[in-house]
């Protein structure tokens, strides 16, 4: 379980507090106006923004002071998810194997994760020759291969036009299915939310909510949310 | 913000950086243990002082004098060949400097074209020797830098201000004073700062049109202290001189100088709406043409009086080439172990704080430190053998500021762009060199190398210091046939030297970009 005890952020006049568990396995959506420190959070958890105080907890363990590379998360930002010069395959290999030595068995497993994303026969493309869509599908099977209990989307598809990121939205969530992982993903858009979450951060004010069932919470909106959503 | 963790790659930065500035203080040691402070500076180290600043600020404030239209004219005028101009403006800087001053001795020496002409039309002969000499030679190396400098300080006026201008029809005074007068006083100073720390150690064009009570620099006034009086105690007195000069100037100029105009992309041409009136247009050609060919006429005779030459040139020419060779490829391979991880470490800090062990490069001049070497190996050793390893390593640090200029500004944009994807991928040290660093930055080391192996094999500086009959570089051996008045074979080995400079230059550099990925 992923566990934020009186966490604190704080970059110059900005601040966030966060006190909450997330439930192992579900899918959570981060919403909140821009600014309010959506990405911020998602940055606390992944490692690369600092605490000014409390702790980070995976299944009792503190991890508040671990490398990004060393939690058990795996993440995707909102750009330069790829490096344009190697392939496809190395890039996805990097999840496995961060000095791309990869053993037979290794390559077998990503070249079936890129299998699974639908980038078969691709394995050898730099990320410059694919679209967007399919550049989406590669830093996705490589989300795969690092095979990490928590993913955290920090709006990955934004560029996306609206129906290559609902497909990307589907992928993800019949990958995390698959792997039973906990996903956190950042998002602006309510139809996001109900398409994908079964529970909501919501992020205003200097402080992160508590996850709620998004269902309740999207049909009885407290009035802060009411105000974001403008319903 | 607390303080990041721990960086992806520089961890051998501060190591790298360590080494240098050992390398420059054991010279200190050397020098502090011969130089008799006590002895006070006498009148011949007075006038070598006088001399040294005289002549840089002389060539600094003449380069960009003459700079000004020149970059002015090219910046708003388009014309076959301009693109192949502007890139000529960048061969000063890998262009030997002994190959540049006998370029130039052949069209304004003694028996030069411009005397051979005065003399058909009965007017007096100009020497090119001495305090003009001097100028001459530094304007023609500094003169393409400032103007690379100031154009692209003009490329960075926004296109859409000479639309106003045009829109509002500014005559050509107003366009000067609103948007080129700005720019100058911006741009020129710098500029000028750059060129005076450059040529106040300034050795081989002294060495070769200078000399003499009344025209000695104090690089110059090291190298006869210590070739021919053998007297380390002067040299090393002038090295701590010469330390104090350009350290200080370097320090006082770190604020000011700009940065190195060494990338490409200088040959755009912006649509000019202004400046189509005849008189300008005129005055513009007149100065292009002019200056091309202050700048390309004595690369000419080199290749006619190096042609000539190449069959006269003596067997021990084609060995100091091999040695010169062998200094180049030990430069390059010193340079970048030294300068890829200190780039790594700057790259990871704050702008601006740590280049300035670059600069140490600038400030400590190759002679200060081949004296202060030789005085702590002397005793130990014989310094002579070590005279190549010893000129490699020095020629490595004295290209370490102008690589750190190349390397550091794309490795930050490398680390802005995917330091976090790596260090989510716990992608660290040399896995990240290995997939990150080095295949976005390859077209930057290339250029960084070439430069290096350019500037290695043309070098003509402490070399001179430790050499003897048996062991030369290609420079030096030019300048004993010049020393010897063998001219052709001096003009022959000058065209070996040249075609050796620029092809390590090529090499490297399209070695770098070699089908390199976007």
């Amino acid at each position: 379980m992923l566990r934020l005890e009186g966490v604190e952020i704080a970059q110059g006049d900005f601040a966030l507090a966060a006190d909450f568990d997330v439930t192992p396995g579900r899918r959570t959506a981060v919403i909140g106006p821009s600014g309010a420190g959506k990405s911020t959070l998602l940055g606390a958890l992944g490692g690369f923004v600092p605490l000014r105080a409390g702790r980070v907890l995976w299944n009792a363990r503190d991890i508040t002071h671990d490398a990004p590379g060393a939690r058990p998360m795996a993440m995707l930002f909102q750009d330069n998810n790829l490096f344009p010069h190697l392939s496809i395959a190395q890039n996805a290999g990097l999840g496995v194997r961060p000095d791309l030595k990869l053993s037979a068995e290794d390559s077998a497993r990503v070249a079936q994760a890129l299998a699974r994303v639908g980038l078969e026969g691709l394995e050898g493309r730099k990320p410059g020759e694919l679209s967007g869509g399919q550049q989406s599908r590669a830093a996705l099977a490589r989300v795969l291969v690092q095979d990490r209990p928590v993913v955290l989307l920090d709006e990955p598809f934004a560029a996306l036009g609206p129906a290559l990121r609902r497909e990307m939205l589907d992928l993800v969530r019949s990958l995390v299915e698959e792997t039973g992982a906990t996903l956190l993903m950042v998002t602006h858009d309510p139809q996001d939310v109900r398409r994908m979450a079964e529970d909501v951060i919501f992020v205003e004010g200097g402080r992160a909510a508590a996850p709620q069932p998004a269902q309740a919470l999207l049909e009885d909106p407290p009035p802060a949310l009411r105000a974001y959503l403008g319903v | 913000m607390a303080p990041r963790a721990q960086p992806i790659i520089g961890a051998g930065g501060v190591a790298a950086g360590g080494c240098v500035v050992a390398v420059v203080l054991a010279s200190f040691v050397g020098l502090g243990l011969k130089a008799e402070v006590g002895r006070g500076i006498g009148p011949a180290e007075w006038a070598a002082i006088r001399f040294t600043v005289v002549q840089a600020v002389l060539s600094a404030l003449l380069s960009v004098a003459f700079a000004i239209p020149l970059a002015r004219a090219l910046a708003r005028r388009r014309f076959p060949g301009r693109g192949v101009l502007i890139t000529l403006l960048g061969a000063p800087f890998i262009l030997p400097v002994i190959v540049a001053v006998l370029g130039l001795l052949a069209v304004f020496g003694r028996t030069g074209w411009l005397n051979t002409g005065l003399g058909a039309l009965g007017l007096p002969e100009l020497s090119i020797y001495g305090l003009h000499g001097v100028v001459l030679a530094h304007v023609f190396f500094n003169l393409p830098l400032a103007t690379r400098l100031l154009l692209q300080g003009w490329q960075s006026i926004p296109a859409e201000r000479f639309r106003l201008a045009a829109q509002l029809n500014l005559p050509p005074r107003m366009v000067f004073r609103t948007l080129e007068w700005p720019l100058l006083k911006q741009v020129a100073p710098g500029a000028a700062a750059l060129i005076f720390v450059i040529c106040l150690t300034s050795f081989a064009v002294a060495l070769t049109l200078g000399g003499g009570p009344r025209a000695t620099t104090i690089e110059l006034a090291i190298y006869q202290a210590f070739r021919f009086d053998f007297d380390l105690a002067r040299a090393s007195l002038l090295s701590l001189i010469q330390l104090g000069l350009a350290g200080g100037a370097a320090l006082l100029a770190l604020w000011v100088i700009p940065n190195f105009p060494l990338s490409a992309g200088l040959d755009r041409a912006l649509t000019r709406w202004d400046a189509r009136g005849g008189g300008q247009a005129w005055a513009d050609a007149a100065i292009i043409t002019f200056g091309s060919a202050f700048l390309l006429l004595p690369l000419f005779a080199i290749l006619l009086a190096g042609l000539q030459g190449l069959p006269l040139m003596p067997p021990v020419v084609w060995q100091t080439a091999g040695n010169s060779l062998w200094v180049a490829i030990l430069s390059i391979a010193v340079l970048l172990l030294i300068a890829l991880p200190m780039a790594g470490w700057i790259s990871t800090r704050q702008r601006g704080s740590a280049e300035a062990i670059g600069l140490i490069g600038l400030s400590a001049s190759p002679l200060m430190i081949g004296t202060g070497w030789f005085i702590l190996i002397n005793p130990i050793a014989d310094p002579v053998p070590l005279a190549l390893p010893v000129t490699a390593l020095i020629n490595a640090l004295m290209a370490l500021p102008f690589a750190l200029r190349i390397l550091v500004p794309p490795m930050r944009d490398v680390l802005g762009a995917y330091d976090r994807l790596a260090r989510s991928l716990g992608l660290r040290g040399w896995a990240a060199w290995r997939w990150l660093v080095l295949p976005r930055l390859r077209a930057q080391v290339g250029f960084a190398a070439g430069l290096t192996g350019a500037l290695s094999v043309g070098d003509l500086g402490v070399i001179a210091l430790f050499a003897d009959p048996d062991r030369a570089t290609l420079p030096l051996q030019m300048y004993r046939l010049m020393g010897a008045y063998r001219t052709e074979a001096a003009a022959g080995a000058a065209l070996v030297l040249l075609a050796m400079a620029l092809g390590l230059f090529w090499l490297c550099d399209k070695g770098g970009r070699w089908r390199v990925e976007a």
